[in-house]
């Protein structure tokens, strides 16, 4: 595989083509909004949490390049049904893997395919943005998280 | 007196790369920052190994003789920008500093409340920034002047904006977004009709236009070395004579005063009050190398190939469907910026990069020129002297790869 496929795996250019829980959430309990003031890229994500601390319903809007459009996508659909405690955990999993030190990246699913963003130590943003968003809403301790 | 730049790539040692290994890199990120003649790391270079001691304080040889060359260097930066004399050359760390001093200096003991300071839509942050730091501290208002969408100023529009209320108009010469060269004579003529004084941002001008302050009568002109082949950290802020003298110096310390006592400090003449402590000497000797480095191959030879590059760029990118040029501009030079549907920015300089072509993807800290075109970000290709159509042949067939994954 070259560079360039490496990076860009058919899955992410899926979503990124046709992202997944890509709408407002009217009902969410938590909700908060994530910023890359280098690039431009911009997002909102939702979450609705049950009383046993369940990821009821989560999506995301907004805009930004292939692998944090692709990557909200993914998380979303990691996430979904899962509690707090286990995405806490995921994200923590998962930030390793952008980071490349990550060695159990097959346990990861479909977020496996993040690994070769560690590469590119100037897309690691991108990949990690959505999740710093996600954390953000579930702290509810920013209304808007910056990755500067 | 024009050379030629044919072989100039010599020049540049850093040209002379892989990326990722296998392919040689093409540097289309000028308008970032420039790469650096070899004249410019010998100068460096010899100040560092030889000849660095302090200047304008020292008995001794070496004190006297990077004085001299730190002096030379303010008389090459006089000629290059054609100033009536070589004490109305400040050395500064860069354009960013030029404008602050400018505007807390000089501006700021000017407004009043309701007072206004004109700029144009299409500057960059650091020609804003600054002045709405002195909105912040004066109550004074900040004009923008439009842009039309093909990225020019709309001087209907500016003209109309100056008031008596103008007490400084600050404007770039070429947008580091768009490529665009203002009619910056024309509008320093408007200003002065009624009063204002007029602050050209040089920064992208000088290395790709002939630039004369003389000509253009502005009162401030502002650039930066690291993007005319130079050092960074290194700049110029030019004033005429008259209007430094009712300058305050920002920063006081070493070297810019005349006589201290804890009653009074009496201020060193103009330059020097300007140039508190201890300047980047080699920075500015380095400078000096790069400045003459451009003359003798000859600004109008530089800026005839800078704009055929451009023009060039702009003419095969649009043949690629999905391509939209941001910047449209009749007048001007050095600079590609495109959005490709279905493709980020981002994602573009990414993969541009992973065959070997550098270019900029963002807002080229520019983001009221991008909120003008609907667009967060652009890919930028800039050019420069050691360029070639050979370059863009590269940019071209990475762009198309581009396509290839992001159908
Ligand atoms: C038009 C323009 N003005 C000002 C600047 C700021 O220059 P510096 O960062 O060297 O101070 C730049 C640099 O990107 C520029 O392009």
């Amino acid at each position: 595989m070259n560079i360039t496929d490496e990076l860009y795996q058919q899955v992410i250019l899926e979503h990124n083509r046709h992202p997944v829980h890509f709408h407002t959430l009217g009902d969410a309990t938590h909700k908060a909004e994530g910023f890359n003031p280098l690039c431009g890229d911009r997002y909102w994500v939702y979450v609705r949490v049950d009383e046993k601390d369940l990821i009821d319903d989560v999506s995301f809007t907004g805009n930004g390049c292939a692998i944090s459009k692709a990557s909200l996508s993914i998380m979303t659909e990691a996430i979904l049904g899962k509690s707090i405690e286990y995405t806490k955990d995921l994200f923590g999993r998962f930030h390793e893997l952008v980071q490349g030190n990550s060695d159990d990246a097959d346990e990861l699913g479909e977020l496996a395919v993040f690994g070769g963003v560690a590469k590119y130590p100037a897309r690691v943003k991108c990949a990690a943005l959505g999740w710093h968003t996600l954390m953000g809403a579930l702290n509810r301790s920013q209304d808007s998280v910056c990755t500067e | 007196m024009t050379g030629t730049l044919a072989r100039v790539d010599q020049d540049f040692p850093a040209l002379a790369q892989t990326i990722h290994g296998q392919y040689p890199l093409v540097y289309l990120d000028n308008a970032a920052t420039t790469f650096k003649a070899r004249p410019v790391i010998a100068a460096l270079n010899r100040y560092y190994s030889q000849e660095s001691a302090n200047i304008h304080r020292g008995v001794h040889t070496l004190s006297q003789l990077a004085t001299e060359r730190y002096e030379a260097a303010r008389a090459t930066v006089q000629t290059f920008i054609g100033a009536e004399q070589v004490e109305d050359i400040i050395f500064t760390s860069g354009t960013t500093a030029a404008i602050n001093m400018v505007a807390q200096g000089f501006v700021r003991k000017r407004l009043s409340p309701g007072d206004e300071i004109l700029i144009t839509e299409m500057e960059h942050h650091s020609n804003i920034v600054p002045w709405q730091m002195l909105r912040e501290q004066t109550g004074a208002q900040l004009k923008v002047a439009p842009i039309n969408d093909l990225g020019e100023v709309r001087l209907d529009a500016f003209a109309e904006m100056l008031s008596p209320r103008t007490k400084m108009v600050s404007i770039g010469y070429v947008s580091n977004a768009l490529g665009t060269i203002n009619p910056v004579k024309q509008m320093v003529a408007l200003a002065h009709r009624i009063g204002a004084p007029v602050l050209v941002d040089a920064a992208q001008a000088v290395a790709t236009i002939p630039v004369n302050v003389t000509d253009l009568d502005c009162d401030f002109l502002a650039f930066s070395g690291h993007k005319i082949f130079g050092p960074t950290g290194t700049g110029v802020l030019y004033g005429k004579q008259a209007i430094l003298e009712q300058m305050d110096p920002v920063f006081g310390g070493g070297d810019m005063i005349l006589s201290v006592t804890f009653e009074k400090t009496v201020y060193n003449h103009i330059p020097y009050r300007f140039e508190p402590g201890t300047p980047h000497i080699a920075g500015v000797i380095g400078l000096g190398a790069a400045i003459d480095y451009v003359t003798r191959i000859g600004m109008e030879t530089i800026a005839a190939h800078d704009r055929k590059l451009a023009r060039l760029a702009a003419e095969r990118l649009s043949t690629i469907p999905g391509v939209r040029l941001i910047g449209e501009a009749a007048d001007k030079t050095s600079i590609a910026s495109f959005v490709l549907e279905h493709a980020h920015p981002h994602d573009i300089g990414t993969i541009l990069d992973n065959h070997g072509v550098a270019i900029r993807a963002g807002h080229h800290c520019a983001q009221p020129v991008m909120q003008h075109f609907g667009v967060e970000a652009t890919a930028r290709a800039s050019f420069s002297l050691y360029n070639t159509e050979r370059d863009i042949d590269r940019l071209m067939e990475a762009v198309l790869k581009v396509k290839e994954v992001f159908v």
